[in-house]
């Protein structure tokens, strides 16, 4: 089986989870026998040998970050020109790989083509109509997700609609995301697979921190973590945490927040976390990368994911696999595999603070909610999404010879 | 007889590099950049003024105390400059020394860190205020007669507190609202006070020189020493001091040499001094002088900065008060510690100059080149702030701890 991969991302240069997805699924399906070409946005050193990387075209990956990240909601109610940097804004990114898969198509071999998410979509559906192939696309996130519930960028709504309606085939990351995609966008059901993401971190990087000594020095001297790594855009309702932070340091002033990530609500909110006088507890730092985003991971007494709309929410995965107990909201997919975890509304800050109140102040909870949780995301992993993958690969294909 | 007072500020603050959360609790030295040709370079910046400014400003007004015996002038210097020129320019802090031997050079006392302690806690203004009188004393050996508070904040308590201080003078931005009738070419004296003189800038003479002297739009353009001198003698009519307060570095500095602003302040006083009935004064002297004309009430708080002439520049925003506000409150445990490398941080923090660079006010308006800062905006210049917050916190924490160890 030869599957023609489209993807925004991979690691090392990646701006969130999508970019460790596809790395990870495709390192599964590739020892399955699965052969992968995957086409990126861009070219970069990759040290992947399990399957064939390709540009679409030939940018660095260094001026291809600097314009900006997939998730930035920002880049999708305006439009961002960097003229000094890259000539091209995110929509003309997307036209130019779109066209250049286009030509690209006559020159590979493949059964079915593998896009993800709309910024892919509009190649895929011309690699389908030049080649015949049916199209599978791989729903990581949607417009109705990255704007919290909203409508989203028109533009990238529209090729989302137009392309959920020609796939021969859907793979949603989680059921929430598969009801998004029925409830908001009218895909019907029978098209739609969920996939679950997985998460694969070896044992032996549970270790301590090394790089966060602030913090260290901080919890030697009775202060508890709670940390939040991602994107900083209204989807991961980071005001909300915010709030429940404000709850928290009045019951116990000794518990620190480290929110990490960067991006578009960065600036918003550094003057709320000042608004509420809370900028000796709340550590507002941009994007981390190695061993500090381990760190920052490894370094919390709790971890907490309060996602406005997730459509899965790989970095909970994470840091459960890093030794780091969660609290997740329920308005995220990765809810449908994780059970010892807390679990709250995104706007229930009363019960988010109680959350991190008894887990940081009892050993014990602490302990037995991160023990359960790690043997849940042990069982856990892509060896059984990419069985599916696999079946239904063979399946759409078995349907259009 | 009609004095010119002429008084210049000279500061720089200890700034802060970028300094990340990674490096609190590890790295204890937030001031030290020697990346080449940075903002944040204190070295580097030192360097830069002292030649542009420092070393021409203080060649040029040696050569006019000594042509001139009538000319005369004020002068504060923070102790975060002197330090920083003792360390890296005792070449440049000698002819600060040379110019202050003269004997026609009144040293005005202020705080040490140009810090707004008064406003946030009076215990570390009188400190602050004792320490710069101490370093002016070693320095300079003179004890200062007149006080002026930093960014010329000045209120009705200031001037009580001053007065009680025993100061003879105080000085204050000589803006419009306050001074309602009043010119600003007498000497007042502030309510509730006894004895103590207020002089307050005449601001729009000062800023002729100071802000408006290269501005090519400017319509008066380039300005003689002539029509200066005219404008001075018109403006002043009847009145018998004009207030001339600018910073320091007006000269090579905001006014940058090829300007002409050296040639301008080399001509001044001999143009000035043809009419017979001209002078200077230093601010004691001004005090002295003169009866005070009316009893000034400054209920709010003014400064000498912006168009709003008050605190927003350093307490406008979220971000400078809760990032002030947690600074000073560490002030009792930092004392406590005992730690004089640590105390002597956190003051460096309390500079005004770390609040004005988290100012929101220009950035939104985009009119960036109204303000300096090192910084590429107000949230870097919070952030790296508060992760130095975050360090003095652990240093104060260990600080105890060794302490602690050693008494039991």
């Amino acid at each position: 089986m030869k599957i023609l991969m489209l993807g925004w991302e991979l690691p090392p240069h990646h701006s969130g989870g999508m970019g460790v997805a596809c790395y990870q699924m495709c390192k599964e399906l590739a020892d399955k026998e699965v052969d992968i070409e995957f086409i990126l946005p861009y070219s970069a050193q990759h040290n992947i040998p399990f399957m064939n990387i390709t540009p679409a075209h030939h940018q660095s990956a260094e001026s291809f970050v600097k314009f900006g990240s997939v998730y930035d909601a920002g880049y999708f109610t305006e439009t961002i020109w960097l003229a000094d940097e890259s000539p091209l804004d995110l929509r003309q990114q997307h036209d130019m790989y779109a066209h250049n898969v286009a030509k690209l198509v006559h020159s590979k071999e493949f059964d079915v083509i593998h896009a993800h998410d709309w910024l892919t979509f509009r190649a895929g559906l011309a690699a389908k109509q030049q080649s015949g192939k049916p199209l599978v696309l791989h729903v990581h996130a949607t417009q109705y997700d990255q704007s919290a519930g909203g409508h989203g960028n028109p533009m990238a709504r529209h090729i989302e609609e137009q392309a959920f309606s020609i796939a021969d085939r859907i793979f949603a990351v989680s059921q929430h995301t598969k009801n998004v995609l029925v409830t908001h966008y009218g895909v019907p059901e029978y098209k739609i697979h969920v996939v679950h993401n997985s998460m694969e971190i070896d044992a032996s990087d549970i270790t301590e921190s090394t790089t966060h000594i602030y913090l260290a020095k901080m919890k030697e001297n009775g202060y508890k973590v709670v940390s939040n790594i991602g994107r900083m855009t209204i989807q991961k309702g980071l005001t909300h945490l915010i709030e429940t932070a404000a709850r928290v340091v009045a019951v116990n002033p000794k518990v620190l927040f480290l929110i990490a990530g960067g991006g578009d609500q960065k600036e918003e909110l550094m003057r709320l976390v000042a608004q509420k006088q809370l900028s000796k507890n709340i550590i507002i730092e941009g994007w981390v990368s190695g061993e500090r985003q381990l760190d920052s991971f490894r370094i919390a007494d709790v971890f907490i994911m309060p996602s406005v709309s997730e459509p899965f929410g790989l970095t909970a995965l994470e840091a459960v696999g890093l030794g780091t107990p969660v609290i997740i909201s329920k308005q995220s997919g990765v809810a449908e595999v994780l059970q010892n975890c807390f679990k709250a509304d995104f706007w229930d800050t009363d019960m988010m603070a109680d959350m991190i109140l008894s887990i940081t102040s009892n050993e014990s909870l602490a302990k037995t909610i991160w023990e359960n949780s790690y043997s849940e995301y042990t069982s856990q992993s892509w060896s059984s999404s990419a069985n599916k993958m696999k079946q239904h690969y063979e399946s759409v294909h078995g349907a259009t010879v | 007889m009609k004095s010119v007072v002429l008084y210049l500020h000279a500061h720089q603050p200890w700034r802060v590099k970028p300094y990340s959360v990674f490096d609190a609790g590890h790295d204890h030295h937030y001031f030290n950049d020697e990346s080449h040709h940075k903002n944040t370079n204190n070295r580097f910046i030192i360097d830069k003024v002292s030649e542009k400014s420092y070393l021409p400003t203080n060649r040029m007004l040696l050569e006019l105390l000594k042509n001139h015996p009538e000319f005369k002038i004020s002068l504060s210097i923070t102790g975060t400059l002197i330090d920083q020129l003792e360390q890296w320019r005792p070449d440049v802090l000698e002819s600060f020394k040379i110019v202050v031997a003269t004997g026609k050079v009144e040293i005005v006392a202020e705080t040490y860190h140009h810090s707004l302690a008064f406003f946030y806690s009076k215990a570390e203004f009188v400190r602050q205020v004792a320490m710069h009188e101490q370093r002016i004393s070693e320095v300079f050996g003179v004890k200062p007669t007149a006080f002026r508070n930093t960014e010329l904040a000045y209120n009705n308590e200031l001037a009580k507190w001053a007065d009680e201080a025993g100061y003879e003078a105080i000085i204050a931005e000589g803006w419009d609202p306050i001074l309602g009738w009043r010119s600003p070419n007498y000497v007042y004296e502030p309510v509730n006070t006894d004895g103590i003189k207020l002089l307050m800038k005449n601001y729009r003479l000062s800023d002729d020189i100071a802000f408006r002297f290269s501005d090519q739009q400017w319509a008066q353009w380039p300005m003689s020493v002539d029509t200066f001198t005219e404008w001075a003698h018109a403006d002043s009519s009847g009145g018998d001091i004009i207030n001339l307060f600018m910073d320091y570095e007006t000269f090579g500095e905001h006014q940058w040499e090829d300007s002409g602003i050296f040639e301008f302040m080399r001509a001044f006083p001999e143009k000035w001094l043809e009419d017979a009935s001209h002078g200077f004064k230093t601010i004691t002297e001004a005090a002295r002088a003169h009866e005070p004309k009316d009893r000034v009430d400054m209920h709010n708080t003014v400064t000498w900065a912006d168009n709003e002439r008050d605190l927003t520049a350093w307490m406008g925003n979220d971000m400078q008060n809760d990032a002030m506000r947690s600074m000073y409150e560490l002030q009792d445990d930092i004392i406590q510690t005992g730690n004089n490398g640590l105390i002597e941080d956190w003051r460096r923090l309390l500079t005004s100059d770390h609040a004005y660079y988290m100012c929101t006010k220009w950035f939104s308006d985009g009119d960036v080149h109204a303000y300096f800062s090192p910084y590429e905006s107000p949230y870097d210049a919070f952030m790296y702030f508060m992760n130095a917050y975050r360090d003095v916190t652990v240093r104060v924490i260990e600080s105890n701890q060794i302490h602690g160890g050693e008494n039991s």
